[in-house]
């Protein structure tokens, strides 16, 4: 990295920046400014209707920028019970299965790349194969039904919360990161593995643990198709994302708590905004936390997938 | 009495690296391998009533049936569809915005543009569809808007059936064109200084050093995602195309996923969808395992 930095600087200083390699250059500036501008307007147009007047919006003036302003759609949003109760059943249903897979992953991460370990070439190679061939949407329905997990919180929770991929990303940075000597020594001292595994291995791995805690929990927040699947009767376990689903992309629902807020909204529109932006904002709170171990798992992932 | 002895000290060394596989390879049997058994219902008439141990068995007639189902062929046909444009349109742009960001000096900036650029990528496909209607409604989108503003008349980015799949596209390469680079990024990084310092003394002009040492130098990053890509047209997302399908255009949007959806989520046939999901993951698997082959004849490194 620090060789590439410096060959750039000795660019300068061997072939003098004629007019035309400045022009070149404002044009990739212009190019990604317009780029990076593209991939933030859809919010900003949607954050400006959720937040604008009411009027101005019935009227299509709001573009870029709010007209007007009022909370009114807001107020009426965390009115609503069954938004609320589904926010708590995504951060419910988030934190466990972050908890439970880190740890089945970190267990797994850890015995397989120990080399006393009989039979983990054989274990690996079925944890492959669950990942590479699935039973597929209907055999994986039934059985969630023959388990009697359906419309349950489980069915959110356990069916995926040990995924193959994260675990194969794991083993690979713990066999390259943690020295082997070390391990050995630890357990010549006489130190049980789940001692090792806490002490030493858990404090040298903290950027792996942190990217795929982040994959399981952003993972888990943005999937809706098994709630799709499996959450029928039961209305008040609806995760967050199933919820919006049905509020704004297929309309089938309409919004609780129709008066009782002070001021009235008759735009679906704006109640539509402002339960987009309600969703996420959970991620964009998490956004610059969560970037950075994401490229960085990425690169790792990218090196043997 | 040796031996027994060593035994005793590997057991009392490793007990617990298996105590630490029990619980990891029981969710694998129960989660995944348990399913497999319910494929067995392709080859049933399958009656929930009955199990699948009560239930009749018919060869391939489920296969016979669907094969000429009506919807079948549409059904291959728009998942074909709909992965060969995605890849067209989406697998270039991350190429040429890394080599765009790879000339930029400017660190602030590069920073700014890459943290907007991959946001996309952490949305669900749910607010990705709630946007999308937000902003390619007929009368109430913002672009419309723009368009009419314009004197343009309104074009129905999602009730027309081709006007759906250039927005179904646009939409994949606008959430996928950011995080993309990453891997490509990463690629060029790793291309040797000397190299251009060699094609600065040679002569070479920016344009030139692009097209000699960088692109040269992502070439098997590039041969590899595509080569993968190409593995996948058979599979799909259902979580992307059910967040912006709608009533108004449907004949492309019935993809394999979205009619096993239909068929056994919500009609109960839950033979026949199964069916439909057992030939869509065995002609990927085909698939992935070919592309794999082709990677690693290639030179490349493969998936698997």
């Amino acid at each position: 990295m620090t060789a590439v930095k410096r060959s750039v600087k000795g660019t300068k200083k061997i072939v003098g920046r004629t007019k035309k390699d400045y022009v070149i250059t404002a044009c990739f500036y212009i190019i990604l400014a317009l780029v990076a501008a593209i991939c933030l307007f859809p919010f900003l147009h949607v954050l400006s209707k959720s937040i604008s007047d009411e009027a101005y919006v019935i009227a299509n003036k709001v573009v870029l920028f709010p007209k007007g302003f009022s909370l009114d759609a807001y107020k009426k949003v965390f009115a609503d019970s069954s938004i609320m109760r589904s926010l708590y059943v995504s951060v419910v249903v988030t934190v466990a299965f972050t908890a439970i897979g880190m740890f089945l992953t970190v267990c797994a991460s850890y015995a397989l790349t120990r080399k006393e370990l009989k039979g983990r070439r054989v274990m690996t190679f079925l944890i492959m194969v669950s990942m590479y061939f699935t039973a597929g949407t209907i055999p994986d329905y039934l059985l969630m039904n023959n388990l009697h997990m359906l419309d349950t919180w489980w069915c959110l929770i356990l069916p995926l919360c040990f995924s193959p991929y994260n675990f194969l990303i794991m083993k690979n940075n713990f066999s390259s990161t943690i020295p082997n000597s070390l391990i050995e020594a630890a357990v010549m001292d006489g130190a049980g593995h789940f001692t090792i595994l806490a002490r030493i291995v858990l404090p040298l791995t903290k950027p792996i643990i942190a990217t795929i805690t982040l994959f399981y929990a952003v993972g888990r927040w943005n999937t809706y198709s098994d709630a799709l699947y499996y959450i029928k009767q039961r209305v008040d376990l609806r995760p967050l994302q199933l919820k919006l689903y049905y509020l704004v992309v297929s309309a089938q629902e309409s919004f609780q708590a129709e008066g009782g807020v002070t001021g009235v909204l008759t735009n679906p529109e704006v109640l539509k905004a402002a339960c987009v932006i309600f969703a996420t904002i959970p991620i964009i709170i998490a956004y610059p936390f969560v970037q950075k171990y994401f490229v960085q798992g990425t690169m790792v992932g990218a090196v043997k997938e | 009495m040796n031996i027994k002895m060593k035994n005793r000290l590997y057991f009392k060394r490793t007990w617990m690296l298996y105590l630490m596989m029990v619980l990891p390879m029981l969710f694998i049997i129960v989660f995944k391998y348990c399913a497999y058994p319910g494929l067995a219902i392709a080859f049933q008439d399958y009656k929930v009533a009955r199990g699948i141990t009560g239930s009749e068995w018919v060869g391939l007639e489920i296969f016979k049936k669907i094969f000429t189902h009506r919807d079948f062929l549409p059904s291959v046909r728009n998942t074909l569809l709909l992965n060969i444009l995605d890849l067209i349109f989406s697998f270039p742009m991350p190429i040429i915005l890394a080599l765009v960001l790879n000339e930029i000096r400017c660190k602030w900036f590069k920073k700014v543009t890459q943290t907007l650029l991959y946001l996309p990528h952490f949305l669900s496909w749910v607010i990705i569809g709630g946007l999308g209607y937000q902003l390619f409604s007929m009368s109430t989108g913002v672009v419309n808007i723009l368009i009419e503003n314009a004197g343009g008349s309104p074009i129905p980015f999602l009730q027309d059936d081709v006007w759906w799949v250039i927005t179904y596209v646009l939409i994949g390469v606008w959430q996928s064109m950011g995080w993309g680079t990453i891997i490509y990024l990463a690629a060029i990084t790793g291309v040797n200084p000397e190299l251009y310092e060699a094609a600065r003394v040679d002569g070479a002009g920016r344009w030139k050093q692009c097209w000699h040492v960088t692109l040269p130098g992502i070439r098997s990053a590039i041969v590899t995602l595509l080569i993968m890509n190409l593995g996948r047209v058979m599979q799909g997302s259902f979580e992307r195309i059910f967040a912006l399908m709608n009533a108004k255009a449907t004949e492309f949007t019935t993809t394999i996923p979205v009619l096993v959806y239909r068929w056994g989520i919500e009609g109960g046939k839950f033979s026949e969808a199964t069916a439909l999901g057992l030939f869509q993951s065995v002609i990927g698997l085909i698939l992935v395992l070919a592309a794999d082959f082709v990677a690693k004849r290639m030179g490349e490194e493969g998936l698997i």
